[in-house]
């Protein structure tokens, strides 16, 4: 994605420390993430990145530092959380559809009850954001009739119907078969295209290269390293990131794919 | 031996009367404590200071005195607090205060077993608490409840026997009544069985139905 340097930063994180107890999971995380941006985040299981996503819509709350949200501090701890999650929008690992709604039920709650849109013109909206990724047949069914890729299209889709300015998207495939991963991916990798604001954790080494502008790489509740992608996957600084990737690898080479 | 079954034909009409009104009873009951019991969850759900312990304390008693204590309790507490109830309304209130306590902890365990990526989903997408009890967590605990909900239903049916301690004219009254003025004991005990098993076998399997109904098609993975 382009964009100026001088251009105001949608989120920025100062000095985000987070402790479960006492455990520490984040430490002095300080990330900028501009509109339009694509910001992976790579790392070991437990290093915090999920945590860290979570604390941007405050599922999870920040015990030090501040985060900035275009002009709105999201610090103080009755922040009305609500209205900023109606513009940050999140999809998880295992999709959580709402089992007792149909498809277009599930995508027209938010807008309807949260956002208090008109019936016919949210309805239009998610009709044509099912169309784009192929589902629209599918708009009366429960999410039990449909496969995992097929729900995490239309969690996508729920979030998407709120016209949120940034996606969180919190190992979104890492729940689903081989083969439906490439469907979610290609959804994600269209958004990007259209210069949706994104965050992605993920374990999808060969999707984080192809649809990042910036590479976080984090270990132990902390970021290590960043930077764009094509400099992190060839000469990754540290050496921790060098184990990390070399992980990867080794693995793909076991199953003689063609590696990036 | 034999049976005096004119006599029980004759009776007929009454033991329908007394069918009548134990259904009626156990319908006001179980509407009401439904009502109560899917109240207090919201005030649990939330954990309203003060109120949701007032909620424990009442779900507490209920489930753990006898309903003949609760029963005589309004009975015969009430009245020397010059708060004057009828016989009926004493009833329906003792069963309430039962029902209303059981179907509360029904309710909650569906609430707690709802899984936490709901909650979870509903508040990312910008619900309130209380939207999300009302559109998420609520619906999905009712349906995960059914079964143990018609159980409870059937149990608070069977109950309105207890409330002929206070010569509430239901089935059981009736029955004993006529044993006592006419020593038809056989009789009467058959008509009652038979009454019982009329009310509660369609019931039994009406309920089944509806639960089976209920869950095909909404919810599962």
């Amino acid at each position: 994605m382009t964009h100026t340097a001088a251009s105001k930063p949608i989120l920025k994180l100062m000095n985000v420390g987070k402790s479960f107890h006492k455990q520490v999971v984040l430490k002095n995380i300080h990330l900028t993430v501009q509109r339009g941006e694509v910001t992976v985040i790579l790392g070991p299981s437990g290093c915090g990145k999920s945590t860290l996503l979570r604390c941007l819509n405050g599922l999870e709350l920040i015990d030090e530092g501040s985060i900035r949200f275009n002009e709105l501090e999201l610090t103080p701890k009755g922040r009305q959380w609500q209205a900023v999650r109606e513009r940050i929008g999140m999809v998880f690992q295992s999709y959580h559809l709402f089992p007792h709604m149909k498809v277009i039920d599930n995508i027209l709650l938010g807008p309807l009850k949260v956002q208090k849109r008109s019936k016919a013109e949210a309805l239009a909206q998610a009709e044509e954001l099912l169309e784009r990724i192929g589902l629209l047949d599918k708009r009366d069914s429960y999410p039990r009739e449909l496969s995992g890729g097929q729900q995490q299209r239309i969690a996508i889709v729920r979030a998407l119907c709120m016209n949120p300015e940034v996606m969180l998207f919190d190992e979104v495939t890492a729940a689903l078969d081989p083969e439906m991963v490439k469907e979610v991916l290609e959804v994600m990798l269209q958004l990007a295209r259209e210069g949706m604001t994104m965050i992605i954790v993920t374990h999808e080494m060969g999707f984080a290269r192809a649809v990042a502008d910036r590479i976080v790489f984090m270990d132990k509740g902390s970021i290590i390293e960043q930077g764009n992608p094509k400099s992190f996957f060839s000469e990754p600084q540290t050496d921790r990131a060098k184990r990390f990737l070399q992980q990867f690898y080794e693995i793909e080479t076991w199953k003689g794919r063609d590696v990036i | 031996m034999k049976l005096d079954t004119t006599f029980m034909i004759d009776r007929i009409p009454d033991f329908i009367q007394a069918a009548l009104l134990t259904v009626e009873i156990a319908a006001i009951v179980i509407a009401a404590s439904l009502l109560i019991a899917s109240m207090y969850n919201v005030i649990l759900y939330n954990r309203v200071p003060v109120i949701t312990t007032l909620v424990r304390i009442h779900v507490e008693i209920a489930r753990n005195t006898p309903l003949l204590i609760q029963l005589f309790f309004l009975y015969f507490a009430l009245p020397s607090l010059e708060i004057k109830l009828s016989n009926y309304d004493t009833a329906i209130i003792a069963m309430t205060f039962l029902g209303a306590g059981y179907l509360t902890e029904v309710i909650r365990s569906g609430i707690d077993a709802v899984p936490a990526g709901q909650e979870e989903s509903g508040l990312a997408i910008g619900l309130s608490r209380a939207q999300l009890f009302r559109y998420i967590i609520f619906p999905q605990a009712l349906r995960i409840s059914t079964p143990a909900l018609f159980a409870n239903f059937i149990f608070l049916l069977k109950e309105t026997t207890v409330v002929s301690a206070i010569a509430i004219p239901e089935i059981l009254y009736t029955t004993t009544s006529y044993i006592a003025l006419y020593y038809k004991t056989y009789e009467m005990l058959i008509m009652m069985t038979a009454i019982y098993l009329l009310l509660f076998l369609p019931l039994s399997f009406l309920l089944s139905w509806v639960e089976r109904r209920c869950q095909h098609g909404t919810i599962g993975t």
